[in-house]
């Protein structure tokens, strides 16, 4: 069981405001602490309004839970995605920058990519709360691949020796 | 002392009497390749190195094993602070570009020195490959000698990197092979620099050493260093270069003959196998600890403009090269890493060997996964990778060039560094999290002689040629973590203690330039919640010279390589503007502002007159400067992690006060307005507005973002269509041609046949 402090800087580091003395010294230097996991996972529970058991976090929004009708990508909005297995992507809303002038809504002239390179930004974003869940930098035309296919039963059952939250 | 009286000499006899009774100078009278192909059938066959199974030592004698790994390991980095002196070049002597290490008879590396890790199992493949040469009936291996390599074939990174190897004999055996490399400012070759993207063949090169010997007894051939005097361009620092890293691998044949006579020989032996196999170990222990199994996949994009600039017809044309990675952790800790689907090796400089990778994956690996110092090449047989031959990453010729590797090597391992990440978040260890970092670039180089007036004011031993290669580019935006914003102009992927040096340092190296400024670089950095940490850019002038020649490598240059994460853009592009036929003597006369920056783009020109180009195109190829033309360079920005919107408020007034970003920027990316009082760097926040205008960009996001169908069907019709640019185009083509496999998944998603792309 992770003790109090332990569970005072994983929160902190959810949150983003561990102070860089603290990171520098505790946090960043081997060895690791042995619950983190456990500890980051209960935490994020508590902070979602979802009752889902989340098997790993995806990214600031995005988890895999367990649901009546299997494993799912949902947002911390409520919004479902599709199976785990499933490219998330290709559920959710996109914003395509491949113009200049798009480009330059982010990037000052001159660093940019060049127009006649056919280069996109891709904004993905949450069609539940419309935040941005990744960006994609690629080529026109270039495939929407699933980027992780997390193997969520070895996991449990193989390195952390007990199954996964939604087959207790 | 004549060599004879020296340990070198009792070895030396000792291999002669061993040899004279019918014996190898492997273990126990073995052969080194029948050695190699021992430890390669025992590990194939049980999974551990050599079948250690049981660490005896290590278990056995914890103490004792401790202490020797510290000691060699003390050995490796002593013999590199120590040689590093020895070096008149600042990239060896100032920026710490050399490291050492040592090696098993066959090859397999047990420590290596701090520096430039990346050669970890470089110097394992050069050894492998004299070995399997039978260099030991052949060339010869006895003791003294000392062997150079710097062919990327064989086994190294790029061809400025030069290795001395020094076999360690104990009882006419050879118990070990010491390592030094140095990253050379200069090998000859075609054009002027350590990092050239001018060559299209390896004959352009400069100076190839081919596991050659180049010594005995302990000395140099004569004739070995004729060619290092005739055929660089900066013969003394390759001469002291050279000193540096044979006296550190002669530092570290004294500390093994040290500890052998502390310990004993089959102490030592025993020690160095388990040194092995427990580095193997620690990675497939690392891996469960710190990451998630599954398959992870990103890719990189590597674009090289070079229509306009190049000089032959083959070089003379515009690619994009593919770099795919995928990655699989598996149950039992091991990793896969895949990169089938990678363009294929070209008439540039950019072609990567597999040694080049290899060294990418320890460099990268060391920083993320393996930081307490214990890396060998048990470290690699825990990793399958599959580089595609006649790739990018792992050329089937070695007449290619391999100078500037880096080009390929440092996107493609920002998509290594994302897969990784992924596992690291995943796991909870958001603070291990890195979305990447720029590649090294701006690279300045180039190279002239001073006005005669100017030489007599320095010394002859240094001559009328001055090289310009300095390492600013070692400071560059490292990419936000998941828990904080990344290291300002720090860090450089290829060496964890990156240092840019003193300017002062390279204005003595590099006599004919004079630097202008150098300032943060306002809008390079990645966006993001945590941001990416910040590029900067500066301007030099040319002044004293005779002639002089400079150009610069950029990237990423005309498009990104990699995006962010979670939500987090990429750092910014990079471009090139220059003046020659200037004002600058006139202005410095009459005291009035010459160009320190172009931020915001566009306002270099307001303060100098004279001959300026200006390009979206960031690299461009050697060009005569004139005293008093001025030259614009700049580091590029990390990319970020998360949503832009969701920065806090106070960390985007900061960026602004600190020039990080400009108020037009934030406004557009982050939504946030306020009034910059440029004079106090003071900015004052609009909270009403800022509100409103965070809301205005989320209602953007509603209004203009499709569904993925919608973005689907208008691609599919494009792809169909062929309507993207031809530099993607034949990017495709290329790859199809590369892998039958990509070809298969890239038609299969847009579910076309095969009459298009």
């Amino acid at each position: 069981m992770a003790s109090e402090t332990d569970e005072r800087q994983v929160a902190q580091l959810i949150d983003g405001d561990i102070g860089w003395s603290e990171l520098r010294n505790d946090v960043l230097p081997d060895p690791k602490d042995g619950e983190r996991f456990e500890v980051t996972r209960r935490l994020l529970e508590e902070r979602v309004d979802f009752e889902n058991p989340i098997l790993l976090p995806l990214n600031d929004h995005l988890y895999a839970v367990g649901t009546d009708r299997g494993r799912i990508v949902k947002c911390d909005c409520g919004h479902e995605f599709c199976s785990l297995g499933e490219n998330w992507k290709h559920h959710a809303r996109v914003r395509i920058r491949e113009d200049e002038g798009e480009h330059r809504e982010i990037y000052p002239e001159y660093q940019t990519p060049h127009p006649d390179w056919d280069f996109q930004l891709r904004e993905w974003f949450c069609p539940g709360c419309y935040a941005q869940l990744d960006v994609d930098a690629v080529p026109a035309g270039y495939p929407v691949w699933q980027s992780f296919e997390p193997d969520v039963d070895t996991f449990y059952e193989e390195w952390l020796g007990e199954p996964a939250p939604d087959t207790r | 002392m004549s060599i004879e009286n020296t340990k070198v000499g009792a070895e030396k006899r000792a291999v002669t009497e061993k040899r004279t009774n019918g014996g190898e100078i492997g273990w126990e009278g073995q052969t080194l390749q029948r050695m190699l192909a021992e430890t390669e059938r025992l590990t194939e066959e049980t999974g551990y190195y050599r079948g250690l199974e049981d660490l005896e030592l290590k278990e056995g004698e914890r103490f004792e094993y401790e202490r020797l790994y510290s000691r060699l390991r003390g050995a490796l980095v002593s013999a590199r602070e120590t040689a590093l002196h020895v070096s008149a070049s600042p990239i060896v002597r100032e920026i710490g570009e050399l490291c050492f290490q040592i090696y098993t008879p066959e090859g397999d590396s047990i420590a290596v020195s701090t520096g430039i890790i990346v050669h970890v199992h470089t110097g394992s493949l050069a050894i492998k490959w004299m070995i399997d040469q039978d260099y030991e009936h052949d060339r010869g291996i006895e003791p003294g000698d000392v062997f150079c390599n710097n062919d990327n074939d064989l086994g190294n990174v790029h061809t400025t990197d030069v290795h001395t190897i020094v076999p360690i004999f104990h009882d006419g055996e050879l118990v070990a092979w010491a390592d030094g490399v140095t990253h050379e400012a200069d090998i000859g070759g075609a054009s002027q620099g350590h990092t050239s993207i001018v060559h299209t063949s390896r004959f352009e090169d400069g100076i190839y050493a081919t596991c050659e010997k180049i010594g005995e007894d302990d000395e140099l051939y004569q004739d070995w260093k004729v060619r290092g005097e005739r055929a660089t361009r900066t013969p003394m620092y390759w001469d002291l270069d050279e000193k540096c890293r044979l006296a550190g691998c002669h530092m570290i044949r004294e500390a093994v003959h040290e500890i052998i006579e502390d310990v004993g020989a089959e102490t030592f032996k025993q020690f160095t196998r388990e040194a092995v196999e427990e580095g193997r170990r620690t990675m497939e222990s690392r891996v469960q600890e710190r990451l998630f199994p599954g398959t992870y996949r990103s890719t990189s994009f590597a674009a090289l403009p070079l229509e306009e600039e190049g000089w032959k017809p083959e070089q003379q044309q515009d690619t994009m090269h593919h770099l795919p990675v995928e990655m699989e952790i598996r149950e039992d800790g091991t990793m896969s890493l895949d990169m089938e689907g990678t363009s294929s090796q070209g008439d540039h400089s950019f072609n990567a060997a597999e040694g080049s990778m290899t060294g990418g994956l320890w460099v990268s690996l060391t920083q993320c996964l393996l930081h307490d110092g214990k890396v060998n090449d048990g470290s690699h047989y825990a990793l399958d990778t599959h580089f595609p031959e006649g790739s990018l990453t792992n050329p089937d010729d070695p007449q290619l060039s391999f100078h500037a590797p880096w080009g390929t090597i440092m996107p493609a391992f920002q998509a290594v560094w994302e897969n990784v990440s992924q596992g690291f978040f995943a796991r909870g260890f958001r603070e291990e999290v890195v979305t990447g970092y720029s590649e090294t670039s701006d690279s300045v180089q180039g190279g002239g002689t001073l006005l005669e007036s100017m030489a007599q004011m320095i010394p002859d031993e240094v001559g009328d040629y001055f090289p310009v290669s300095p390492f600013d580019l070692s400071c560059q935006g490292l990419g936000a973590s998941a828990v904080r914003d990344g290291l300002d102009y720090g860090y450089a992927m290829w060496n964890p203690e990156s240092d840019m040096g003193d300017i002062e340092e390279w204005e003595l190296v590099q006599w004919g330039t004079q630097y202008l400024s150098r300032q943060i670089k306002t809008d390079s950095a990645g966006h993001g919640k945590y941001r990416g940490g910040s590029g900067w850019e500066g301007v030099m002038t040319v002044m004293g010279t005779d002639e002089c020649t400079l150009y610069k490598a950029a990237q990423p240059d005309v498009t990104f390589s990699k995006a962010g994460m979670s939500g987090g853009y990429p750092g910014s592009t990079k471009y090139a503007v220059r003046a020659h036929d200037t004002d600058l003597a006139e202005r410095a006369r009459e005291g009035d502002p010459y160009p320190v920056g172009d931020t915001p783009p566009g306002t270099f020109e307001e303060h100098i007159d004279g001959d300026v180009t200006r390009t979206h195109r960031g690299n461009y190829f050697p060009k005569e400067y004139d005293n008093h033309d001025v030259m614009h360079f700049q580091m590029g920005g990390g990319p970020g992690w998360g949503d832009p919107l969701e920065r806090p408020l106070p960390k985007v007034v900061k960026d602004v006060e600190a020039e990080v970003y400009s108020p037009d920027t934030v406004e557009s990316v982050y939504g946030v307005v306020g009034a910059f009082d440029e004079k106090h760097r003071a900015f004052d926040l609009d909270e009403a507005a800022t509100e409103t205008a965070r809301e205005a960009i989320r209602e953007r996001r509603r209004e203009e973002s499709e569904t993925f169908e919608a973005f689907y069907e208008r691609e599919r019709d494009r792809m169909a269509d062929g309507d993207v640019a031809e530099v993607v185009a034949e990017m495709y083509r290329d790859a199809f041609d590369m892998s039958e496999a990509f070809e298969t998944e890239f038609h299969d998603f847009w579910d076309l046949d095969r009459s298009g792309f």
